[in-house]
């Protein structure tokens, strides 16, 4: 494509018009979009270099000779008349060391390189290269020469970060037999080895962005993507290789709950997109990850992670491609053979960022104004999740978890983002406002969200949380749902009305609510729960139902059960520090035992 | 940006500082519709460039370019178009992108919506022209706000901390005093140690009611000099509230950043914004969105709101408070619905409280200020805030929810505790949040919220850590032997 690229821009480059020579200027700007004429060799999302600032753009339509662009930086200045240069192919990101850590714009440009060249506030027309050009990174093979390789196959490695090895790959569509590798020190863009045809494989590698990375093959879920949240692995549990949709009204808990994955969740690398949200949730991440230890690693966070940010006040079109950039990203070290999590914040604000180019295009607009490919687009998106066996040699495992938030307007879920969302992803946490108002937090619906992963992951549980995970599991999701039967009958004849075991029924229910699935994220001892603390919390709660229900059985009465023990036992447990903990099972043990009759 | 400014040699503000062809004009138009002039086979225009539009007999007008295109450039024209006939009118497409004179000099003075002074007063003369549309700050610069400002509310300081650098809107009803509870915010709101600090304020589409008592308020609080009033009125024309953000936060941000200033903006009413972003999508025959609303509305907002902050290196901020009328009292209305989505934040009023005379009618249960946890506890405000305010908060709740339910069992119905919580729902209303006019200090209103956690048994207290409580307790006696109250 990238050859074709070039003859394309040499052909508009000597395009005639009314017998005259003439260059691509452009003859309209209006938003993020800019028109040009002539373009007659122009191709769908070649990239394109717009007016004398050379701003990045990305062909979006092609019309005879006139090419309309989506431009990913401010338009505003550009005047009808400034010249508009093709380039090669599409938009294509630079893939190697050095991405870990980074934080990149919605095309791939570091933003701290972009402030270096306009300073504290974005001007459009900056140059930065994805990848340090300079840095140079130790490289030790593990092949020798002689061998043949092809597409995926491991040539060596780098040490990107403290805790994780960079396997370099060789790139989809290249073979041949090695004539050249060595060790030593190099910057991305050298070349490390060398095909018998001449082909130099380098440390970095490109790849366009909307195409999904090729892998062998496809493999089942089989293991948990760990969040150390509760309600999501007791409840809603997503394997490894899942896709998840995060929908809820504003100020629900999306972003903490992806700020929260991301900085707990069991994974090699994270991804945080931030697609059209806010700035200074992004300084809060630049602020807190570096600080934050990764819980299994103990190396600083933000070694594992990449951001893209694209905050609402940026380019709409660059909104547009940040999910593509995250995307590519977390399919390269998942093709490394990596456990990678994606998160983006939000999915709604990519949708409209479509939505405002296809209303510019003047598209014929589908459901509330989308364009009707929105569901096939998010969908593709969402595909790219999977856990999958890597191209080449030798084998790896990789998976890519996607977890994406998504904003309905007016926290109403029958919108066309959420229901396209629901369509493929494999899980639906949904947050629910009621909840959030009252400081329940995650505000996960228990009685609206699912996983298609919970069978999936359930021997998996069972042998590293407890036992009887699965039957706990399936007795919490019954007294929850039983509860609301109740608690709607309550609301009716008043909670005095009830009898003994209804009461207990709501007091156990209660406890598990406010002390198993509720979480701060902001407490020390709990932001994480592992998944032996998970079960011990839920299956010391679903005791105490059982344990009660059985005294009241006995013809105790429920006033002479000592519950408020239990639940002083388990609030304290959940907020136990490390040294407490033995002490407060103990307790909570004693508690529950002291309810048998 | 009045004339004269955009006249003034050497200040010129070339549009993206390339090469920009130099004033051109074109003896008129080809058709006009609503605030829009069509302006046929124009060379070499450039997007959001600055027009003037001359009528004969008539006052210059201000324009911007929407669509530049070689066969019909759309001009969004920025003052009424009543009486504007397209093809006798003369169109000067200026080369520069709109700009607004910025300085210390502007404290103290008030403009209208476009930045023309309204105090009688000349033109000022500034530091420098800013353009208007502002740039987006790299969010690798940003740091996180973390430092709190005290406003005096105690629903706000206590329970919804304001913090430097963050945009909290005030989620008024019709009939509400959202403006007047946003001008006890702006007279309470010092910068501690003396920092300089300013306040901007951007009526949009408020009455001459409304902008007096704002203004009063000021003044009677001694805070004018540090004041710029960027004042558009219920009759000026609805097109100006469009820039009129604009023009003030680019006073904001050149006083933050260049001036090392504590900047307060404050916005009212944005939803009489949002119907003027409406009526020009109309006009321009865009597919509507949501209640009419464009689509692209979550992004206009976003340019303004995402203009609060606190950059790296440099000494000021930038924190905005906007007013909002939700329409119908309706939070899921497409105006609160986005803000919500996009600020930190809302404080959200209520009906109810305003109804029974409280004052300020603030709701503590749907209001949130985001940014809470990095502006309090030790150091910033009192250690135990967090388990001060969840319990507070919790307590209410509990006891809304019990009010609820006494409406329809009666409150023999009710569990003991939810019958103490309701009792305690009611103190919490009148005594810490209704604390009527008058700032109260932290330390007040941190008081006058552990007087009422105390009021209850402390089983009901399950958020206060044992530690926190004996602290409490050890101080509250020490108080006692000292010969304070019990
Ligand atoms: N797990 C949690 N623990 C404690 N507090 C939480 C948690 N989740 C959310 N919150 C509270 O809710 C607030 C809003 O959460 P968040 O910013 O994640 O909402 P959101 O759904 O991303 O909203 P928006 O769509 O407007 O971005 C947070 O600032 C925090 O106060
Ligand atoms: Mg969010």
């Amino acid at each position: 494509m990238s050859r074709a690229g070039s003859v394309s821009e040499a052909a508009a480059a000597v395009a005639t018009r009314g017998g005259e020579l003439t260059s691509p200027r452009l003859v309209r700007v209006a938003g993020a979009l800019a028109t040009a004429r002539p373009m007659p060799a122009a191709a769908l999302y070649q990239l394109v270099h717009v007016g004398a600032r050379r701003l990045l753009g990305e062909v979006v339509r092609v019309q005879g000779d006139t090419a309309t662009i989506q431009v990913y930086e401010d338009t505003t200045g550009l005047w009808t008349g400034e010249p508009v240069t093709a380039t090669g192919g599409p938009l294509r990101l630079e893939l190697g060391p050095g991405l870990l850590g980074s934080v990149l714009d919605g095309v791939g440009r570091p933003l701290a390189r972009i402030a270096e060249a306009t300073g504290d506030f974005i001007a459009p027309g900056a140059v930065a290269p994805t990848l340090d050009p300079q840095r140079r990174w130790t490289f030790e093979p593990t092949i020798q020469v002689g061998a043949t390789v092809s597409a995926g196959d491991v040539l060596g490695r780098v040490q990107e970060s403290p805790g994780l090895e960079h396997r370099v790959l060789v790139p989809p569509d290249t073979r041949g037999v090695i004539t050249r590798i060595e060790a030593g020190d190099f910057r991305v863009s050298d070349a490390v080895a060398h095909l018998e045809d001449g082909t130099a494989l380098a440390l970095s590698q490109r790849w366009p962005v909307r195409l999904a990375r090729p892998a062998a093959r496809r493999l089942p879920a089989e293991t948990p993507f760990v969040t150390g949240q509760r309600v999501l692995d007791f409840l809603f549990p997503v394997a490894e290789g899942g896709s998840v949709a995060v929908p809820g009204g504003f100020g629900t808990g999306k972003t903490v709950i992806e700020q929260t994955l991301a900085k707990y969740a069991w994974a090699d690398v994270i991804v945080f997109i931030g697609c059209g949200e806010r700035g200074n949730e992004m300084a809060e991440v630049l602020t807190e990850f570096p600080q934050l230890r990764d819980p299994r690693t103990g190396r600083s966070l933000l070694d594992r992670t990449v951001l893209v940010v694209n905050t609402s006040n940026m380019p709409v079109a660059a909104r547009e491609s940040s999910v593509y950039v995250g995307m590519t990203i977390a399919e390269y070290y998942r093709d490394m053979g990596y456990r990678v999590a994606l998160m983006a914040d939000s999915l709604s604000r990519w949708a409209e960022a479509l939505r405002e180019v296809s209303a510019r295009l003047q598209e014929m607009p589908g459901e509330e104004g989308y364009p009707t490919y929105l569901a096939n687009r998010l969908a593709s998106f969402y595909e790219r999740a999977g856990r999958v066996q890597a191209l080449g040699r030798p084998q790896r495992t990789g998976a890519l978890t996607v977890i994406g938030a998504v904003s309905p307007p007016g926290g109403d879920f029958s919108e066309p983002v959420t229901q396209a969302a629901l369509r493929v992803a494999g899980a639906l946490w949904a947050l629910d406002p009621e909840l959030a108002r009252q400081r329940h937090f995650p505000a996960v619906d228990w009685r609206l969200s699912y996983s298609l992963h919970a069978d999936a992951t359930e021997p998996w549980f069972r042998e590293h949380g407890g036992e009887a995970w699965p039957e706990v599991r399936r007795g919490a999701l019954e007294l929850l749902e039983r509860e609301a039967e109740l608690r709607e009958i309550a609301g009716l004849v008043g909670a005095e009305a009830l009898q003994d075991p209804e009461r207990l029924l709501l007091d156990v229910a209660r406890d598990l609510r406010e002390v198993v699935l509720a979480q701060s994220a902001f407490a020390p001892n709990d932001a994480f729960s592992t998944v032996t603390k998970t079960y011990l919390l839920a299956q010391l709660s679903m005791s105490t139902y059982q344990s009660a229900a059985r005294a009241l059985a006995a013809g105790i009465s429920l006033d002479t059960l000592n519950l408020a023990r239990v639940r002083r036992a388990l609030v304290a447990l959940k907020t136990a520090a490390p040294e407490e903990w033995d002490a407060g099972v103990a307790e909570a043990r004693a508690a529950v035992g002291e309810l048998t009759p | 940006m009045c004339l004269s400014a955009l006249d003034r040699a050497g200040a010129r503000t070339r549009v993206g500082g390339t090469m920009m062809p130099l004033p051109r004009v074109h003896p008129g138009a080809a058709a006009a519709a609503g605030p829009l002039v069509f302006l046929r086979a124009s060379r070499k225009v450039a997007l959001g460039e600055w027009v003037i539009l001359r009528a004969p007999g008539q006052a210059p007008r201000r324009g911007q370019v929407v669509d530049a295109a070689e066969d019909m450039t759309v001009i969004q024209v920025l003052e009424e178009t009543a009486g504007l006939a397209p093809t006798l009118t003369e169109l000067t497409l200026t080369g520069e992108v709109p700009a607004v004179t910025v300085g210390r000099e502007l404290l103290g003075r008030a403009f209208d919506g476009l930045g023309r002074p309204l105090d009688g007063l000349p033109d000022p003369v500034g530091d420098a022209l800013a353009p208007l549309t502002g740039r987006a700050m790299n969010p690798s610069r940003r740091v996180s706000p973390y430092a709190f400002i005290e406003t005096g509310l105690s629903a706000i300081d206590g329970l919804n901390t304001l913090v430097r650098g963050q945009k909290l809107p005030l989620f008024s009803g019709p009939g509400l005093p959202g403006l007047e509870i946003a001008a006890q915010i702006v007279e309470g709101a010092r910068a501690p140690r003396g920092e300089p600090f300013a306040v901007i304020f951007v009526g949009l589409g408020i009455t001459a009611r409304e902008r007096d008592a704002f203004v009063r308020r000021l003044e009677a609080s001694g805070a004018m000099e540090r004041t710029i009033l960027y004042l558009n009125e219920a009759r000026d024309p609805t097109i100006e509230r469009l820039l009129a953000p604009r023009v003030a936060l680019t006073a904001a941000e050149h006083l933050a950043f260049e001036h090392a200033t504590h900047v307060l903006v404050v916005m009212a009413d944005l939803t009489h914004y949002c119907e003027a972003l409406r009526e020009i999508g109309a006009a321009r025959e865009e597919i509507p969105g949501r209640r009419g609303y464009p689509g692209y509305m979550y992004t206009d907002l976003a340019a303004i709101l995402e203009r609060a902050g606190v950059l790296a290196g440099r000494e000021g901020s930038v924190t905005q408070i906007p007013v909002l009328t939700m329409p119908d009292d309706d939070i899921t209305h497409p105006i609160p619905d986005l803000t919500g989505y996009i600020a930190e934040g809302q404080l959200v009023l209520s009906r109810e409280l305003h109804r029974r005379g409280l004052f300020p009618p603030l709701d503590v249960l749907p209001s949130l200020s985001r940014l809470m946890n990095a502006g309090i506890g030790a150091g910033k405000t009192v250690p135990e805030h967090r388990e001060w305010a969840d319990q507070l908060y919790a307590l209410y709740a509990r006891g809304r929810e019990a009010r609820l339910m006494a409406a329809i069992v009666g409150e023999g119905g009710l569990h003991d505790a939810d019958r103490r919580a309701l009792g305690f729902a009611e103190r919490f209303e009148k005594e810490f949040v209704a604390q009527g006019r008058d700032g109260r200090a932290l330390a007040q209103t941190i008081e006058s919220g552990w007087r009422l956690l105390e009021s209850m048994p402390r089983d009901d207290l399950v958020r206060i850590r044992e530690a926190t409580w004996k602290a409490r307790r050890a101080a509250a006696g020490a108080t006692v032997r000292a010969g304070g109250r019990a």
